[in-house]
């Protein structure tokens, strides 16, 4: 309330930063929450090497998801910092896809989940390269070379996967009909990020899309698996904090022990 | 009076003065790495500057990775050489941009590397090394080309692991990125 009374005079300046706030945590909350379902692999990967790999690419998930959380603070200056937006805040708080807070399954499922996040996240860090904000600018150019390996790690066990065994292959294309629909939201934009992109601060939503489902449909097809009709939209949206059943369940085991015990320190 | 400055004082190290920036860079050059301890934050080019500043020492530092656990430790590691050799309260400032890159890694750093056994990065940092198109990862043990990928991620998120075809040994490869 106060922060919206203090921005009247600068109307316009202060929506967009309202926009670039809820364009933060969309991707601070995604690479969090994508980072916290990898680090539920830990100690049952199907192989050292595998659990070792899970565990880097959801560091690296964490570090960036701290790195917009802090930003996305900095701009709203209401006294939180990115600790208390990743611990304190409620489900419908949360921005982030509804595919990354999908239960991981069997390794198909994982697999295939981190793939179509990589080649989304990847797009739109790219797109971010180019920001006009020199802060977007800097924490993209850092993550985009974490994240053209994350996608070339997650497209090549897709295609191992779905070009493999009858078992690996039968999986994965069980593991397609579990995910698909939660892809809509790989491939559309709102207005919020329309604004951003008109203010030359994000990348263009529609080439965004179109980076993604090329990058489906090449590694798809080198898998050998089935393309399906693009997902429709459906009642829940993460942009809008309307989330599935799952982040819950998932926020209450990460954000038990500071909300627990508040101010806790090591 | 900042609370570093008393503990420079206790320790009797001679107060360091604005004309001290080679020795900073002395002192930072001892900094070990703490995941790679052969090789220090100046080799590794995570140290980006030095400067005074209103009777301070400015540091800018940049993290390997966005989510490396060592940013930390590393950072607590240089502000606690720089106090002991007698730089008052030295103040640490985290940078991002430019991204660091294994380009910044210095030769001697390189050679430290490959004496510890962990293959240096090869040729320099671009989009067609981050898709693993940069030739062939020398075995750090017995020089053999013959050597094959085990998974893109080893020990830590900045190194690979690799097994050398002759000598059997596994070894780390840290990436070009």
């Amino acid at each position: 309330m106060q922060a919206s009374m203090s921005c009247r005079p600068k109307w316009g300046i202060c929506k967009m930063n309202q926009d670039l706030i809820q364009y933060l945590l969309r991707l601070g909350d995604s690479a969090l929450i994508q980072g916290q379902r990898l680090c539920e692999w830990c100690g049952r990967a199907p192989a050292l090497e595998e659990e070792l790999a899970l565990m880097n690419v959801g560091l690296d998930l964490v570090g960036q998801a701290r790195n917009w959380l802090e930003y996305a603070a900095e701009l709203a200056n209401d006294g939180r910092d990115a600790d208390h937006l990743a611990f304190r805040r409620d489900e419908r708080a949360y921005r982030n896809l509804l595919l990354v807070e999908q239960p991981n399954g069997d390794f198909a499922v994982t697999v295939l989940k981190q793939f179509f996040y990589d080649a989304w996240h990847l797009a739109v860090l790219e797109g971010l390269t180019h920001s006009s904000d020199s802060r977007l600018q800097g924490i993209a150019a850092k993550a985009v070379k974490e994240v053209t390996y994350h996608l070339r790690r997650s497209s090549e066990w897709v295609e191992r996967l779905g070009d493999g065994t009858e078992e690996s292959h039968q999986r994965m294309l069980a593991a397609i009909p579990q995910l698909w629909r939660f892809t809509v939201e790989l491939s559309d934009s709102d207005a919020v990020e329309q604004r951003l992109h008109a203010a030359g601060l994000i990348g263009d939503p529609q080439q965004i899309a179109a980076a993604w489902q090329q990058q489906v449909e090449r590694t798809f097809d080198s898998a050998t698996l089935p393309l399906p009709a693009p997902a429709c939209h459906f009642y829940l949206s993460g942009r809008q904090g309307l989330h599935s059943e799952h982040l819950g369940l998932l926020l209450a085991e990460m954000q038990f022990l500071p909300r627990a015990y508040p101010d806790a320190t090591w | 009076m900042q609370p570093g400055d008393l503990i420079a004082s206790d320790l009797g190290a001679r107060a360091a003065a604005p004309g001290d920036l080679d020795q900073a860079w002395q002192v930072l050059g001892r900094v070990m790495d703490p995941e790679v301890p052969v090789v220090s934050v100046v080799e590794l080019g995570i140290v980006r500057a030095l400067a005074w500043d209103a009777g301070h020492l400015h540091v800018v530092v940049t993290p390997t990775y966005s989510g490396c656990p060592a940013t930390e430790v590393i950072e607590a590691d240089i502000r606690q050489a720089l106090e002991d050799a007698g730089f008052r309260a030295p103040q640490l400032e985290r940078q991002l941009h430019p991204a660091w890159t294994t380009d910044w890694i210095t030769s001697t750093g390189r050679e430290r590397l490959l004496a510890y056994g962990i293959a240096p990065p090869l040729g320099s940092a671009n989009k067609r090394s981050l898709l693993g198109d940069n030739g062939s990862v020398n075995c750090p043990q017995c020089g053999s080309a013959h050597t094959e990928l085990l998974s893109q991620f080893g020990s830590t998120a900045c190194k690979a692991l690799y097994r050398c075809c002759d000598c059997r040994e596994p070894f780390d490869y840290f990436k070009c990125i």
